[in-house]
């Protein structure tokens, strides 16, 4: 701690208190690659005892749906929107080079290749440091996606304003 | 080598970022306050990640070094 030499920090080690950083990740757009980079840095900041929020909104949301509910909705354009973009974290695109499918599966052998962890895993390990995943009510209503077609272990639904003020209070917001 | 008390080993060798910072902090808390762990890794991101990881945690690095491309830390529990 004594190397760091930011002022604040040094008075508060004496003390034993260091302000905690927050970090505000905005999940909007699903695509694969963005959701992995999402959670990494998601995880890494729970394992740094940064206080991080993410606030799941838009084409986020779907990541967050149970992996075996294959049509959320309750009208035909909720409905095919989900048809026609599966749900799940386990079935993300690629923002590029989706190639129907082939996109994904070659980024998930190099990830083995790697051993990089995958995006399932490292939602599982954010949860497990105390990571909040913090659905927008607003995504819900219009994509018709219900409480029950989510994971588990989601905070309550928000919305703005709420997510706005996380914003403010935040050292780093990030949209995704 | 050192003669230090380490009271739980982990070897994250072989896994790239996250997850040896993921392990670290997995590991730290099954020890008490006070105790040290030992993390082995290979991922090259893990020399400056584990330091920021300390820093930021509170959890103090002990000890650091490398032999054979495989980097090690020892950490002390806040």
């Amino acid at each position: 701690m004594s190397a760091v030499a930011t002022a604040p920090a040094a008075g508060a080690a004496t003390v034993g208190a260091v302000k905690t950083k927050k970090l505000v990740i905005v999940d909007y757009s699903g695509e694969l690659e963005k959701t992995w980079a999402t959670l990494i840095l998601a995880s890494t900041a729970g394992a740094m005892e940064m206080e991080t929020n993410v606030f799941i909104t838009f084409w986020g949301l779907q990541t967050f749906v149970k992996d075996s509910k294959r049509i959320t909705g309750e009208n035909w354009m909720q409905k095919m929107m989900s048809f026609m973009q599966r749900p799940g974290i386990s079935h993300r695109k690629l923002s590029k080079m989706n190639f129907m499918g082939m996109g994904p599966w070659m980024m998930f052998k190099l990830a083995k290749k790697y051993n990089t962890a995958k995006p399932k895993e490292l939602l599982e390990m954010a949860q497990a440091v105390g990571v909040k995943f913090i659905p927008c009510q607003m995504t819900m209503d219009l994509f018709g996606i219900k409480r029950e077609d989510l994971i588990d272990g989601l905070e309550e639904p928000v919305g703005a304003a709420t997510a706005l003020q996380l914003m403010t209070e935040a050292d780093s917001t990030l949209f995704i | 080598m050192s003669d230090l008390d380490i009271k739980l080993k982990v070897d994250a060798s072989g896994l790239s970022c996250p997850m040896p910072i993921l392990k670290a902090t997995q590991a730290i808390k099954t020890v008490n306050s006070g105790e040290l762990i030992e993390i082995l890794a290979t991922d090259p991101g893990s020399v400056k990640d584990f330091p920021s990881w300390a820093a930021s945690t509170g959890n103090a690095l002990v000890e650091q070094d490398s032999a054979n491309g495989k980097f090690r830390f020892v950490f002390r529990r806040k």
